[in-house]
């Protein structure tokens, strides 16, 4: 099988636009997606997961750390489950999952749509539903604590 | 704009990109199956209701979490093997190896993973 060899352009010739920072975005978001679900897991082992959860549980809770995945679980108090702290932890996962998860639906989007128009379209409909999901998602994590 | 494809839906089928395009597309499907997965989770515990359970019945059964475990194990790795290797371009002439490597991690993870929710899921 013939190795196909692909032309590296300098960072300089390929240009700095919108596109390119996105393409960077996406590798980036994926890696602190990864350290971020990392974050969750260990945390959770260190809050007793390794006697009061099974391995769903955990990975539940690694995915999006919001206390109420792990409502159903053996764990004795909810408490430290739901301070600001993970609050935080998962709004960080949700924006960057979000942006990530969205962003990728116009890639997809952009090769099947072509015309100026419905891309134009497409983008405005990516942010619309980018800000919908990411204010629904921080209200669904943070209602008990601010709203009672 | 002159991006129209003139590849009809039977050539498409019968092009034989091997590994490399059958992870582009699995990584799509992966893609897209956990962002209609999440949309519709947010939507769901935002609304509540029957709607909500309705749609909770249907992720908590077995065979959909083996469809959306599929999504998330793979879309997870193979963006993984995409960021190492697009971070460090010198590793790109090596793509196919990487792509052995990737599917030495995915499938004993998955296999395991799925015989265990499938067990479940049957009561076993």
């Amino acid at each position: 099988m013939e190795k196909s060899h692909p032309v590296v352009l300098p960072l300089k010739k390929r240009g700095l636009n919108f596109e390119m920072l996105m393409w960077i975005f996406t590798r980036l978001s994926a890696l602190a997606m990864y350290a971020l679900i990392l974050f969750a897991i260990v945390g959770a082992l260190v809050m007793g997961a390794r006697t009061q959860m099974n391995m769903a549980d955990v990975l539940r809770w690694g995915f999006m750390p919001n206390s109420n995945h792990v409502q159903s679980t053996n764990i004795p108090d909810i408490a430290p489950w739901s301070t600001p702290f993970w609050r935080l932890t998962g709004s960080a996962l949700l924006l960057v999952a979000v942006a990530h998860g969205v962003h990728g639906l116009v890639v997809i989007c952009d090769d099947y749509i072509v015309t100026e128009r419905g891309r134009k379209i497409v983008r405005l409909l990516s942010i619309v539903m980018m800000v919908s999901m990411s204010l629904i998602g921080l209200y669904l994590l943070w209602q008990d604590l601010l709203l009672g | 704009m002159g991006l129209t494809r003139n590849v009809g839906l039977s050539a498409a089928l019968r092009y034989k990109g091997q590994g490399p395009m059958w992870t582009f597309i699995l990584h799509r499907v992966g893609g897209l199956g956990m962002a209609i997965f999440i949309t519709t989770h947010l939507l769901a515990s935002f609304l509540g209701g029957s709607a909500g359970q309705f749609v909770n019945d249907i992720y908590e059964n077995w065979a959909f979490q083996v469809f959306i475990f599929f999504c998330v194990l793979f879309h997870a790795i193979n963006g993984l093997r995409i960021t190492i290797l697009d971070l460090f371009p010198k590793l790109i002439p090596h793509l196919r190896e990487a792509i052995w490597v990737e599917m030495a991690v995915f499938i004993p993870t998955y296999a395991v993973a799925a015989l265990i929710i499938i067990r479940n899921g049957l009561g076993g």
